[in-house]
C-alpha cells in the first residue's frame, strides 16, 4: 500500500493539462519588474539607482535581516526607475524596473550545459553561496533556504525531505523539472545534504507522475542514502507537516517547526536551484512556471525570469480566451487571484492558472448543517466550522484555544463544504485577529 | 411534641442572630467605599455603554467623572458624546463644577468612490468583512485607500446610525450618529473622521483618504485628492494643510467661505448642506457628481 498521511485530506480533480508539455524557454520581454520583497521575511535594500546598467546575475538589492533574501537582476540592459508597482493584491510595492538591452550575464556564471557532479565546498562555504544566491524555498512559501540549512542549537538534523510531491491541481512544473532536470536536482540534494550534514535524504512523488517516480528511483539507485518514495494522490501532502507524516510517520508538535523531529524540507525546485547556485554560480533568477487552465490554448511550462509580467506568459501560451473569469498565480487551491496582468512574476510563483468564468464564481452560501465534512477534511486535525462560527461572532480567545493558529491555510475545509461557506476565509480573519492578541500579550 | 418545635425555633433564632451579628461585622470589615455620586452621575448618562468616551461603559465612565471631580475639580477631558452639552452640563451640576461647552461632532465618510467615480475593475467573492478584503486587495475599484463597502462600520454602530446605500455602495451617516467613534475603529482605511457638525449642519471636508500620487490616484477614482494644491492656496484661514498628497481642512479653524470647494480640480472637496449657489456662480457644473448622504437630507428638512 501506498504511503500516505491519516487526518483528514481531501482529493480534488487533477487536470495536470501541461504534464507532457517540455520546459520551453520564454523570449525574453522589453521590460522586467522585480519586487524587493519576493521572499518571508524583510524586504531587501536596493544597491542600484536609475540609469545604471546592469548584467544578468548582478545583486540589485540586498536582504541585509536574518531573514531576508538578496534579490539579482535577470536581465542585462539599464534601470528605468525605481518605483512602486502594483504587485499581486493590487497594492503597489517597490521594485525596481529594467529596460531589457541584449543577453549578457556576469561573468562568473557558468552558462555551458554540462553536469558538475564534484561538490567542492565546505558546509559553511555551501550555507554561505545559497544565501548569497538568493535562493529560497521555491514551493510557494519563499523562506529563505539558508535559514532552514541553520539548525538552532540544541536540535539535530537527521533526515532531509525532498517535496516533489506538487499536490495542486493543474500545475506541473516540478513534475517536467524532475524529468528534465533529474541529475541536476540529485547533484542539489547532495549538496543540500553536505549542507545539513545528513546522510539521509528521501523524496516524495505522488504516484500520479509515474514517470518522474521511475526516472528519479533509476537516478537515486547509484546514490548512496537517497530513497524515492511514491506516495498515495491526497491534497495537501506538499504541506510540510503533512509530508514528513507520510513519509516517516513522525508528528511535528503543534506550533512548531520540522527540526523538532529531525527533519528539514525542501522542494525539488529548491535542490534545482541551489545546484545552480553552488554549482554553476548562478543566482535565482529564473525558475519554471506552469502557464496552464481549461481556457489556455497551449498549456506549457516556461523557464521564465523573474520580474516578467504575467501579461507575456499568458500571451505566450496563446492569450486570454473569452470564457475567462479568473486569472489565478499559483494553484487552484492555495493560489491567488490576480487583480491586474501587469504583475511579474516572482520567485515563489509556481504556475499562473486560468479559470473558466462559469467555473470561477463561489457557490451560493448556504446554513451550515453540521454535517462534519469539514472536519475529516482537516489535515491538522480542526473543526473548521466552529471556527468559522466562532470567528464570525468575534470569539477571538475561544477560537485561539481551539487552536486556530494551527491552520495552514490550505483551504481542505472550504472545498469540501456542501454549503459553500467560505471557512477558510473566516479563519484567516480569525488568524490575523488571534495573532494580533497573541503578539500583544507578548508586550 | 410541643418541646420539639420551640427547641427547633430557639435554636434557629438563635443561629440566626449569630449570623447576623458575624454578618454585620465582617460586612464592617471588609466594607468598600463607594462615592454616593458615582450612581448619581451614572442614572445622569444615557447608559449606551458604547465606549465613545474611552472608558468601559457608563459606570465605569461615572467612576472617572466623580474621581476627576473631587480630585482636579474639572472635568476637563471627559466627555460623553452621546449625551453631549445638556448632558455634560446635568454633571457638572451634579458634581458642582462649570461644564465647557464642546462642539457636537458627526461621524464623516471620506470617500466618494461610487461604482460612477471608481469604476470596479475586478469582483470580490469572500467573508463579507473589510477587514478582510483589506488584508487581502486593494479593492474593486483598484483604490487601495478607498472604501471596501462590506460594512464593518454598519457593524460596529449600535445607534443604527451608519447604513450601507445600495446604489453607491459607501455608507451613509444620518443624524443619529452620536461621534461615539465605534466605526472609527472599526474601519480597516481610517476612512471614517469625526468632525465638528457645524453651523446649521454645514460641512466642508476632504472626501478622499489616498495618499497616492496624481496619476496612480486619478486611474482609480475620477474624484480623488490628486494634492495639487489649490486648495491650500486659496483658503484664507490656512485651514488646509497637505500632507503625503492629500489635503486635510481643519474644521476648527475652517469658515465654511467654500472657496476650496470651487477651486478643487477633481470636486474632491464636498460641501454639505449649504443652500444651492447663484446661478452666476456655478463652477460645479460639470464636475462629479456629489453624493449628499441620507442624514443631511433630512436636516436640510429640519431647517428649511
Amino acid at each position: 500500500m501506498l504511503k500516505t498521511f491519516k487526518t483528514g485530506g481531501v482529493h480534488p480533480e487533477e487536470y495536470k493539462l501541461s504534464g507532457s508539455s517540455p520546459i520551453s524557454v520564454l523570449p525574453l520581454p522589453e521590460k522586467v519588474f522585480i519586487p524587493v520583497s519576493q521572499h518571508l521575511g524583510a524586504p531587501a535594500k536596493v544597491l542600484v539607482k536609475k540609469g545604471d546598467p546592469v548584467k544578468a546575475g548582478q545583486m540589485i538589492a540586498r536582504g541585509e535581516a536574518f531573514i531576508s533574501a538578496h534579490i539579482h537582476s535577470s536581465v542585462s540592459g539599464k534601470v528605468s526607475r525605481i518605483d512602486e508597482v502594483t504587485d499581486p493584491s493590487g497594492y503597489r510595492r517597490m521594485a525596481v524596473i529594467i529596460d531589457v538591452e541584449g543577453d549578457e550575464w556576469e561573468e562568473h556564471i557558468d552558462r555551458s550545459q554540462e553536469i558538475v557532479r564534484e561538490i567542492t565546498l565546505d558546509q559553511k562555504g555551501i550555507i554561505q553561496k545559497i544565501n548569497e544566491m538568493g535562493i529560497v524555498g521555491m514551493g510557494g512559501a519563499t523562506f529563505p533556504s539558508h535559514v532552514k540549512l541553520m539548525v538552532p542549537e540544541g536540535k539535530k538534523a537527521e533526515i532531509l525531505i525532498i517535496n516533489g510531491v506538487e499536490c495542486e491541481p493543474y500545475l506541473t512544473s516540478d513534475h517536467r523539472l524532475m524529468l528534465e532536470r533529474g541529475e541536476e536536482i540529485m547533484v542539489g540534494i547532495r549538496i543540500l545534504m553536505k549542507g545539513l550534514g545528513v546522510t539521509r535524504a528521501i523524496i516524495g512523488i505522488e504516484n500520479n507522475k509515474p514517470d518522474a517516480v521511475n526516472y528519479m528511483k533509476s537516478l537515486a539507485a547509484g546514490e548512496d542514502g537517497i530513497d524515492v518514495v511514491p506516495l498515495k494522490v491526497k491534497y495537501p501532502q506538499g504541506a510540510e507537516k503533512q509530508l514528513i507524516k507520510a513519509l516517516i510517520n513522525r508528528e511535528v508538535p503543534s506550533g512548531r517547526l520540522p527540526i523538532e523531529v529531525g527533519a528539514i524540507v525542501h522542494n525539488v525546485g529548491t535542490a534545482f536551484a541551489v545546484y545552480e547556485a553552488v554549482q554553476k554560480n548562478k543566482p535565482l533568477f529564473e525558475r519554471v512556471v506552469t502557464v496552464t487552465g481549461k481556457t489556455v490554448k497551449n498549456p506549457s511550462n516556461f523557464m521564465v525570469r523573474i520580474g516578467t509580467p504575467v501579461s507575456h506568459l499568458i500571451s505566450s501560451a496563446g492569450g486570454v480566451l473569452e470564457e475567462t473569469g479568473k486569472i489565478i498565480a499559483g494553484g487552484p487551491m492555495m493560489g491567488k487571484a490576480l487583480t491586474s496582468l501587469d504583475v511579474p512574476v516572482i520567485k515563489g510563483t509556481s504556475g499562473i492558472l486560468l479559470i473558466r468564468s462559469d467555473e470561477s464564481r463561489r457557490v451560493e452560501q448556504n446554513t451550515c448543517i453540521r454535517c462534519g465534512r469539514c472536519i475529516s477534511a482537516c489535515p491538522m486535525g480542526l473543526e473548521p466550522w466552529l471556527l468559522g462560527k466562532l470567528i464570525s461572532h468575534q470569539e477571538y480567545e475561544r477560537a485561539e484555544k481551539e487552536r486556530i493558529m494551527d491552520c495552514m491555510e490550505c483551504g481542505s475545509c472550504h472545498f469540501i463544504c456542501p454549503a459553500g461557506i467560505p471557512l477558510l476565509d473566516w479563519i484567516r480573519v480569525g488568524k490575523s485577529r488571534v495573532g494580533q492578541i497573541i503578539r500583544s500579550r507578548g508586550k | 411534641m410541643n418541646d420539639v418545635v420551640i427547641y427547633a425555633v430557639v435554636s434557629l433564632s438563635v443561629i440566626g442572630v449569630a449570623s447576623a451579628v458575624i454578618l454585620y461585622f465582617v460586612a464592617q470589615k471588609f466594607k468598600v467605599f463607594e462615592d454616593p455620586a458615582i450612581d448619581v452621575v451614572e442614572k445622569a448618562l444615557p447608559g449606551a455603554n458604547c465606549g465613545g468616551c474611552g472608558y468601559a461603559g457608563c459606570r465605569a465612565f461615572a467612576e472617572a467623572l466623580v474621581r476627576s471631580g473631587k480630585e482636579k475639580q474639572t472635568l476637563e477631558g471627559l466627555n460623553c458624546p452621546v449625551g453631549g452639552n445638556p448632558v455634560m452640563a446635568e454633571i457638572a451640576r451634579i458634581l458642582g463644577l462649570e461644564a465647557e461647552e464642546k462642539e457636537p461632532q458627526i461621524a464623516v465618510v471620506r470617500c466618494n468612490g461610487t461604482p460612477a467615480n471608481a469604476p470596479h475593475k475586478v469582483a470580490f467573492e469572500g467573508a463579507t468583512t473589510c477587514y478582510f478584503a483589506h488584508s487581502l486587495f486593494a479593492g474593486e475599484s483598484g483604490c487601495p485607500y478607498g472604501c471596501l463597502g462590506l460594512g464593518d462600520c454598519v457593524a460596529a454602530c449600535i445607534f443604527d446610525a451608519i447604513h450601507m446605500d445600495p446604489e453607491t455602495g459607501l455608507p451613509v451617516v444620518n443624524d443619529k450618529c452620536v461621534a461615539c467613534g465605534a466605526c472609527v475603529d472599526a474601519c480597516p482605511r481610517n476612512i471614517i473622521e469625526l468632525r465638528n457638525k457645524g453651523k446649521k449642519d454645514r460641512r466642508i471636508y476632504v472626501c478622499c483618504v489616498n495618499q497616492e500620487k496624481g496619476g496612480p490616484a486619478r486611474k482609480n477614482c475620477s474624484v480623488a485628492c490628486i494634492g495639487c494644491g489649490k486648495c491650500v492656496k486659496v483658503c484664507p484661514f490656512d485651514a488646509i494643510t497637505m500632507e503625503n498628497n492629500l489635503a486635510y481642512i481643519d474644521f476648527e479653524k475652517c469658515k465654511l467661505c467654500r472657496k476650496c470647494v470651487e477651486e478643487c480640480p477633481t470636486g474632491a472637496i464636498l460641501e454639505i448642506n449649504f443652500p444651492p449657489r447663484k446661478a452666476a456662480a456655478q463652477p460645479g457644473e460639470g464636475k462629479p457628481e456629489k453624493v449628499p448622504s441620507e442624514g443631511v437630507e433630512k436636516n436640510e428638512n429640519s431647517n428649511a
